[in-house]
């Protein structure tokens, strides 16, 4: 199991390795892998570290990153917009921890010809056991009667209310991308039927593929939100989507939070008119709808899905060997191709 | 016709309950002051006994019973229940099998991922507001790992499929070597133990079994593997687990049973790397349902003298 031990600082470079001689990458705000891993990337790249300085951030970029050709960056910290892109004039890649994108300005990419690399499908598997490991809890009530138990319940009280059988229960996946292929294949093992909806029809599946939704959601006992947020995802999931799903209906998000219209969702989780949620992600993280604290239907995960040592050192791995690709003018590693 | 007497041994979900009360003469054993006294004053007439999982019928309420025909488990365990007793006497025996395999399967695997994964701890650190001060941690990966099980019966071989779909090699013990399957067998648990990172035990339990996870088996498993109770209480020595988990040479449990259920060592509250539920196996509506249909279903065709739907002895 992971250890917290602090980890100590590590020894300064041998003098004839001097960071000026490594390639430079402006990193405007330190991805999570960084709380790791930082030293892997500090040893290959001159790190160009932004909230380190007691700059602006234009001034910084204006004054240090005018030449350089690569950034670094994630989900967390500011969104790579076109303003920020117009004070890297040099710019030509961005490589970010996430497999979404919806905090780069893909727009302003593609006119000045930036390259974006991904984390690919590098965690592909931790999401969709996660999406997993939510829906079970639901299901089955596992964080809510090891909550009980803890709390000396069993003894004084009795047994823990009945929960529902996930066997047989048909699961709407949004999305059936990486995370979302991954996650019916997991399911199928438990006995569930697939149907989806996403962008477009896979070829390679043989579930049912619903163009709407809404459709999806009335014909699912499960919506599994497994897509990435664009304009055309923001609040896909309202009022009309969990009314379709229904009283008895479960939604698991591992997206992104404003895939769901968030007062909404609470709302009909407050009213039952759904029958509860699994959720990793929210429209303002780190917040959390208080109403949701004091539901047992509800179980809720701080945007965790890929925080495994596994996952974080496959990431580690394909950021470093993205950027040296680069550098070394190979192809890089995990290319976002426009579709 | 004459109404049956049917003492039923603990409360159980009202369909259930109902269901038995419509069609016998329903004793409830839990509401009588003195139960030796009550099933004394009831000897003459109780044909057939309603238990659970957790109770059964013992040599000595056997003995005082002469008129017993029928034990109906509402379970697929049946350690409770003097089996030799009632072959001996001819009493019948059903159980439950089948209709609970694939729920007490989803909960050896939500157990897997709520331990491997903190989802539990997760959840807590969210609720109590800790998410607005950092970060949650980094946890481990379930996709890949070994999954080791004990008894590939039909519970151990839905939690062996349910795995592999998460790519998951799979090894097993058991009494016997099964020439049906691709999993690798292991002679001992011991041996089990030391070849996967994620150890469940799914077998019934017997004299045999007791204790079958024993000190030298959580060592062997070790401070990154994770055992899975989804079996029976005593399968495990519980105060070796909890000093191993403890001193940390164990490196996590998710338990769903108990050696003195409903008592959970107390020492085990404070553990982030444990995911303690309260016997819910087979707890979900649909499925409690369907036990209750084959309860009622197996006394039924007893006393109409057809065949047993799922007898065991």
């Amino acid at each position: 199991m992971a250890s917290d031990q602090a980890t100590t600082p590590p020894p300064p470079p041998p003098p004839e390795i001097q960071s000026h001689d490594l390639p430079k990458v402006i990193v405007l705000h330190p991805p999570p892998v960084f709380n790791y891993f930082k030293d892997l990337f500090s040893k290959k790249f001159h790190l160009l570290k932004a909230w380190e300085s007691p700059l602006p951030r234009h001034e910084f970029l204006t004054n240090h990153a005018h030449s350089v050709q690569a950034m670094l960056c994630s989900g967390t910290g500011p969104p790579i917009s076109a303003d920020i892109l117009r004070l890297l004039p040099s710019l030509r890649l961005v490589v970010t921890t996430s497999a979404g994108l919806n905090h780069i300005d893909l727009t302003e990419c593609r006119n000045r010809g930036i390259s974006i690399a991904n984390a690919g499908e590098v965690f592909s598997e931790d999401v969709a056991d996660l999406a997993v490991g939510l829906l079970i809890d639901v299901f089955r009530k596992i964080s809510a009667s090891d909550r009980y138990v803890r709390h000396g319940l069993w003894a004084t009280k009795g047994d823990y209310p009945l929960g529902s059988k996930l066997g047989g229960k048909r699961i709407g996946i949004v999305g059936l991308g990486s995370i979302g292929f991954q996650v019916a294949k997991r399911l199928e093992a438990f006995g569930c039927n697939i149907s989806y909806n996403s962008r477009k029809r896979k070829d390679f599946v043989s579930y049912p593929f619903y163009t709407n939704v809404c459709e999806l959601a009335a014909n699912s006992d499960v919506l599994i939100i497994c897509c990435g947020l664009t304009e055309q995802t923001r609040h896909m999931i309202n009022r009309e989507v969990l009314l379709a799903l229904g009283k008895e209906g479960v939604i698991v998000n591992i997206g992104r939070g404003a895939i769901i219209h968030e007062k909404e969702l609470v709302q009909c989780l407050v009213q039952g008119e759904i029958g509860g949620a699994g959720l990793d992600v929210f429209e303002n993280e780190p917040d959390v709808p208080k109403e949701l604290f004091e539901l047992d239907n509800v179980v809720l995960a701080p945007h965790m899905a890929v925080f495994t040592t596994e996952s974080f050192k496959d990431l580690c791995d394909l950021m470093i060997g993205n950027l040296e690709a680069f550098f070394s003018k190979k192809p890089l590693l995990s290319l976002v191709m426009n579709e | 016709m004459e109404s049956i007497d049917v003492l039923m041994l603990c409360p159980m979900i009202s369909y259930l309950e109902q269901e038995l009360q419509s069609r016998y003469n329903v004793l409830k054993l839990w509401t009588a002051q003195e139960k030796s006294q009550f099933i004394k004053d009831h000897s003459a007439t109780i044909r057939a006994i309603v238990g659970d999982g957790g109770h059964g019928a013992d040599a000595e309420m056997i003995e005082a019973l002469p008129r017993l025909e029928i034990l109906s488990s509402n379970s697929v365990g049946v350690d409770k229940i003097d089996l030799e007793k009632c072959r001996e006497k001819g009493i019948r025996v059903t159980y439950t099998p089948d209709v609970l395999t694939d729920e007490v399967a989803d909960l050896a695997i939500g157990l897997i991922l709520a331990v491997l994964r903190r989802l539990c701890e997760s959840d807590r650190y969210v609720r109590s507001g800790k998410w607005k001060k950092g970060d949650f941690k980094l946890t481990t990966k379930f996709t890949g790992k070994t999954v080791g099980i004990i008894g590939l019966g039909r519970i151990g071989m839905a939690i062996a499929k349910r795995a592999e779909a998460f790519n998951c090699p799979i090894c097993y013990y058991s009494r016997t070597e099964k020439p049906d399957t691709k999993y690798k067998y292991y002679p001992s648990v011991l041996e089990l133990a030391s070849n996967c990172q994620i150890l469940v035990v799914a077998c019934s339990l017997t004299a045999e079994t007791r204790h079958i996870v024993n000190r030298e088996v959580m060592n062997a498993l070790g401070p990154k593997g994770v055992l899975i109770n989804i079996g029976r209480g005593p399968h495990v020595d519980e105060p070796e687990l909890v000093s191993a988990l403890v001193e940390g040479r164990l490196g996590g449990a998710g338990l769903d049973v108990y050696e003195h259920e409903p008592e959970v060592p107390e020492e085990l509250f404070g553990l982030e790397n444990v995911v303690l539920l309260p016997h819910v196996g087979t707890a979900t509506v649909e499925t409690r349902k369907a036990m209750a249909d084959l309860v009622v279903g197996n006394l039924e065709a007893h006393f109409s003298n057809k065949p047993l739907l799922t007898p065991l002895v």
